[in-house]
């Protein structure tokens, strides 16, 4: 999926010269980092270096104070969520959150985006019509739940699910957007380790048959050195670093970012 | 005999009337999250338009243009649309406590507007003189045919809200009740679903005011009190169950029947203990409403999750 000539075709996500201040603190400053076209690239960084920030931001759901984002080239600045999913753009939460009154299936079914039966009076006059595009919106939710081994769970309530199985559903959701560009949130936080295997499995597969380009934020580091490149690394609302995670690793300005955090060199 | 089975249609009447309301309010709070406090004003758009259409012509009020009531109720509805669009336009944007806040507001404002502009409501002194549809077949066959009638309409009104309430459109109500950002997420527009159900909401009131205002015959700012109009309302959709329609209405029809039970209580009682009882009864509905939300918060019928 990945390489085409330099300068053929424009970045998935471009982001330029970002900056987002809450009073006096300073969030984003004037971040500009690049998401290739069909590659898993990674976003880590320290605490508080403003990864979900930068997330939030590029997503449209804070306005920016400075700075550009650009979808495939196309200039989406400060254009709200709504716009951004249709345009094929989906974030996940870092803490998954659910609808807690709906069914897993349902979470997933209400993630499609331009479906008419949301346009009133649609729902009132048209319902053969509505009926059919259910059942068949039904159909594509099971084949997400299916492929994230989640099937046997549709129609439980999603507050019955695990933590992981909710971090799964999240990701199906953004799935169910049919979005080209996926920003995940701690894909991997919080989850033990066999579903940890999955989750990363999971993605490395959507981007290889599915061609979805992926930004990743994560702190597991060796996650991110075996799914993500090119890597990016952030401290105190700059991007500090890029380049493959081997690369990065050795970066001695990396390395006084994460302050004590110990960054072994690549074997 | 006669004049129980009169009793009781129009026990049912009012009940209808509320189930109609009880509905609307199911969609803005149980559907869609939306605190109305201010019920009383939606109503009181939706009485007056009808008041006035179908009122005869008078000096006391603007109008009384003598329309039949079909013609008149779908304005009633409409009017109801028509103050909930600034008020939703402005407020729906902001944070979900500040609608409670500002639909309270308006309700007073059109409260005291209704009773002060004389020449549009005929203040203090109301439209008298509301023509009831089919009161020309007497009693009590008037009043069970508007029975029927009520009936009829609140039947329309569930079958829209189970329509809204089941559709894609009300799945994306749900989300952004449960939660705001990860209905952003997946690429819903809050403010412009919370719009459109807070406008649907109100044009449900809009009718059920009209509906009051020929049950009554009469409009004047007596008729209306936050107490029967905005929060017992309230209190109806939380006990029959919010988030389901059929709670709506099983609330509307059970809170009415023991709220007229206890009116009818309180009249056997001697002189002033007569009089107190009426604030007995407003402490009761409260105290009720507090024991509902801690020992079964989700009503008699709660939402169900899944099955729809």
């Amino acid at each position: 999926m990945s390489g085409g000539a330099p300068g053929a075709a424009p970045p998935a996500l471009a982001v330029r010269g970002l900056t987002k201040r809450f009073g006096g603190f300073v969030a984003l400053d004037g971040v500009s980092l690049d998401v290739p076209e069909g590659s898993i690239t990674g976003l880590i960084g320290p605490n508080g270096a403003g990864k979900t920030t930068l997330f939030a931001t590029v997503a449209g759901f804070l306005p920016p104070d400075g700075g550009t984002v650009s979808l495939r080239g196309q200039d989406v600045t400060a254009a709200p969520p709504w716009r951004l999913h249709q345009a094929g753009l989906a974030r996940t939460i870092q803490i998954p959150r659910l609808f807690a009154r709906m069914t897993v299936l349902e979470n997933l079914m209400v993630a499609a985006p331009d479906q008419p039966g949301e346009r009133l009076p649609l729902p009132w006059i048209a319902r053969a019509r509505i009926a059919r595009d259910e059942a068949a919106l039904g159909e594509r939710a099971l084949a997400v739940l299916a492929r994230l081994n989640l099937a046997d769970h549709a129609e439980a309530p999603a507050t019955a699910l695990s933590g992981g199985q909710k971090k799964l559903v999240e990701l199906g959701r953004a799935l169910m957007s049919g979005a080209s560009l996926i920003l995940l949130d701690e894909p991997a936080a919080g989850v033990n380790r066999t579903l940890l295997r999955e989750i990363a499995a999971t993605i490395a597969r959507l981007n290889r048959e599915d061609g979805i380009t992926f930004l990743v934020i994560e702190h597991d580091l060796d996650l991110v050195a075996e799914l993500c490149d090119p890597v990016h690394v952030m401290a105190e609302g700059r991007v500090i670093a890029s380049g493959t995670m081997a690369a990065v690793r050795g970066d001695p300005q990396v390395a006084e970012a994460y302050l004590g955090m110990a960054i072994e060199p690549v074997e | 005999m006669e004049q129980a089975a009169l009793y009781l249609a129009t026990m049912l009447t009012l009940a209808g009337i509320y189930a109609a309301l009880a509905l609307g309010l199911n969609l803005q709070w149980g559907l869609t999250g939306l605190m109305n406090f201010g019920g009383l004003g939606f109503v009181a758009m939706g009485a007056y338009t009808a008041a006035l259409l179908t009122a005869p012509a008078s000096a006391s009020h603007l109008g009384g243009f003598g329309w039949p009531w079909w013609a008149a109720w779908p304005l009633a509805a409409f009017a109801g649309v028509a103050l909930a669009l600034p008020i939703g336009a402005i407020a729906l944007r902001l944070r979900a406590d500040y609608l409670a806040v500002a639909t309270i507001g308006i309700a007073e404002i059109v409260r005291l507007a209704v009773r002060n502009e004389d020449w549009l409501t005929g203040g203090p002194l109301g439209v008298p003189g509301i023509p009831r549809p089919f009161e020309a077949l007497g009693l009590p066959w008037g009043q069970v045919a508007y029975l029927a009638l009520v009936a009829a309409v609140v039947a329309g009104l569930f079958a829209l809200a189970q329509a809204t309430a089941r559709s894609p459109f009300g799945r994306a109500l749900r989300a952004v009740r449960d939660d705001e950002e990860a209905a952003k997420a997946v690429g819903k527009n809050p403010a412009r679903l919370r719009l459109q159900a807070f406008l649907l909401g109100a044009a449900f009131m809009g009718l059920g005011g009209a509906m009051l205002s020929a049950f009554f015959k009469f409009m004047g700012p007596e008729a209306l009190d936050p107490v029967t109009t905005t929060f017992l309302v309230w209190v109806m959709l939380i006990a029959g169950g919010s988030g389901n329609n059929t709670g709506a209405v099983l609330g509307a029809v059970a809170v009415w029947a023991v709220w007229a039970a206890t009116d009818w209580l309180a009249a056997q009682l001697p002189g002033e203990l007569a009089t107190r009882a009426a604030y007995v009864r407003l402490f009761l509905i409260g105290l009720a409403l507090q024991v509902i939300l801690l020992a079964r918060p989700q009503g008699l019928i709660g939402e169900r999750i899944g099955q729809r």
